[in-house]
């Protein structure tokens, strides 16, 4: 019996006692060396917080090396800049905001009961477009963008969805 | 096994005590808030009750209108404050840990035996100011800037100010605000009844004095009690006075630099070789605007959100879940990889923090533990971190 062209071989051998054979029956199970050190069902890609502006909602661009073979780093910066804008958004000084913020002061922020604040409306956006992206992008290529909003606004995590390797 | 549903809140970490279905947060140690409360509508009841009448009818009605609405005002403020989230960063998932915990150990390279590891700290430049940004072994996250870690709550608050006894609650990101005009208004109060008193004083000597008719002497008789109540009034108002006008004018004084009470203690923008203060506008209406008019912040704790409870203690597998860790079983963790994993170990330089009330003590161990052999850190609880600090790994 000739073994070649695996990577490795693991030999089982039985001995059929109380038959006609009188030689061992040898079994050969292949696997593969990548099989063997395939990473679990899935694993986790974490793109943290972008600090350098202070500490406004920013993530960072930078695309992480464990995607590169699982998705264009064009479109990886464009959602994450997507979703830096869609927060400073959320975040913006402005009229708009001072006026909301006295308003509610002179009602004693009841008014919050009945309305929803500007913050919350953006982080409704937000939710929409990550639904959006991991429809018409990210689902195809095997990978699952989460809402940085379950993590705690620290990270946006992608999550690669690899296949159990069945043996 | 049977999986019932429950409410986020009930597996949150942390030393917080919840009410309403987890609509109500709040510290554990209430005690100090209820002694407010009954200080400021015991007061209040008592100007209301006695000084209000006499008020109304001899100068005018608006006097006990103005007082309702400044009172009805500060309660509002004082339940906004001590009832809501301060911001509060959710713990990191296993897989998070995990992650930043092979950054680290990418970053420091090959430690040689015996050597302690470098601290773990992060330098980012905000604003070409270099902030540096702590790592909280409870929290198993890198703080971001200006948050800290509760002792009391067991939490790490975003832009962390003080934990308030009087207001039951950490002043945070969120509620700053209300606190602030809690004080304010509590102020405001306080010399608006401490003047009237002070009339209603005045201009009751004065009728005394003229008035000696049948009449005034029949309500002598009832207005006896009166003085009693007055000066109870006056006494409370004058030793609150003192605090709470003191107290908004230093928060006056943080709000115009953009700083919090933290910062301010520790000293982290003041002296000749300290930086800047990277978050200032440097205008002091523009820091005012900011702090008490910027947008309101939503929380990224959910309390109210179901999820399954698995009494296994697989809380971390929970598809929605942010920060949950099984503590009803805290010591059982489940392999999340087959990886090796970093050794948790603390050194001198975790995080210190001025006021003994928010400093973290269980993180300050210089030396390493052995621990029973686990290949993997352990789910972030109160619990675990208190008695492991260094998970045997390999």
């Amino acid at each position: 019996m000739v073994v070649k062209n695996y990577d490795i071989c693991c030999v089982y051998s039985c001995c059929c006692s109380g038959s006609d054979t009188s030689f061992p029956l040898i079994f050969v199970q292949t696997h593969s060396l990548q099989d063997l050190h395939q990473p679990t069902a899935s694993s986790k890609v974490f793109v943290q917080r972008d600090y350098s502006s202070g500490t406004h909602c920013r993530f960072l661009t930078k695309f992480p090396s464990e995607l590169d073979s699982r998705l264009d780093k064009q479109q990886f910066e464009e959602t994450v800049q997507t979703l830096n804008n869609l927060y400073a958004e959320a975040e913006k000084l402005g009229g708009k905001s001072y006026l909301e913020g006295c308003l509610a002061c002179l009602t004693a922020y009841t008014i919050f009961l009945c309305m929803e604040t500007h913050y919350e409306k953006v982080l409704k956006k937000i939710a929409k477009y990550i639904k959006d992206q991991n429809e018409k992008i990210y689902a195809p290529r095997g990978l699952l963008l989460t809402d940085p909003i379950e993590r705690g606004l620290r990270v946006v995590s992608f999550e690669t969805n690899i296949k159990p390797h069945l043996k | 096994m049977i999986t019932r549903k429950v409410r986020k809140w009930e597996k949150l970490p942390g030393k917080n005590s919840f009410c309403c279905d987890g609509r109500v947060m709040m510290a554990r140690q209430k005690g100090v808030f209820y002694l407010t409360l009954f200080l400021i509508v015991g007061t209040c009841s008592l100007f209301f009750a006695f000084e209000c009448p006499y008020l109304a009818l001899h100068l005018s009605p608006a006097i006990p209108v103005f007082a309702i609405v400044l009172f009805l005002f500060v309660i509002a403020m004082l339940f906004r404050t001590s009832f809501s989230d301060p911001g509060v960063l959710p713990r990191a998932l296993p897989e998070e840990a995990t992650f930043i915990e092979m950054e680290i150990e990418a970053a420091n390279g090959n430690v040689p035996a015996g050597q302690r590891p470098p601290p773990r700290i992060r330098n980012v430049q905000i604003n070409s100011q270099i902030v540096k940004l702590k790592y909280c072994y409870t929290c198993k996250i890198f703080r971001p800037p200006r948050a800290s870690h509760c002792s009391i709550c067991d939490n790490c608050v975003e832009r962390f100010d003080h934990h308030c006894p009087w207001v039951g609650n950490c002043v945070g990101k969120r509620n700053y605000r209300y606190f602030y005009m809690f004080t304010l208004s509590l102020s405001l109060l306080t010399i608006y009844i401490f003047t009237f008193d002070i009339i209603h004083v005045a201009m009751r000597s004065v009728d005394y004095g003229f008035l000696n008719t049948l009449k005034e002497t029949l309500k002598q008789t009832s207005a006896l009690l009166n003085p009693v109540f007055t000066v109870l009034e006056v006494l409370v108002c004058f030793f609150t006075l003192w605090s709470v006008v003191g107290l908004t004018g230093f928060h006056t004084y943080l709000i115009s630099l953009n700083q919090t009470t933290n910062e301010d203690i520790k000293g982290s923008w003041s002296g000749k070789n300290r930086v800047q203060n990277p978050y200032s506008h440097k205008n002091i209406f523009k820091n005012c605007c900011e702090v008490l008019c910027g947008p309101a912040y939503p929380s990224v704790l959910d309390r109210r959100g179901l999820m399954q409870d698995d009494p296994a203690g697989a809380a971390a597998s929970s598809s929605a879940s942010s920060s949950s860790s099984s503590a009803s079983s805290a010591s059982v963790t489940e392999p999340q990889t087959t990886k090796p994993k970093a050794p948790l170990i603390p050194n001198e330089h975790t995080p210190e923090d001025a006021k003994p009330s928010i400093a973290e003590s269980p993180e300050k161990s210089p030396s390493p533990k052995e621990e029973p052999p686990e290949n993997f850190p352990p789910l972030a609880s109160p619990e675990t971190d208190e008695h492991i600090k260094v998970s045997a790994h390999l």
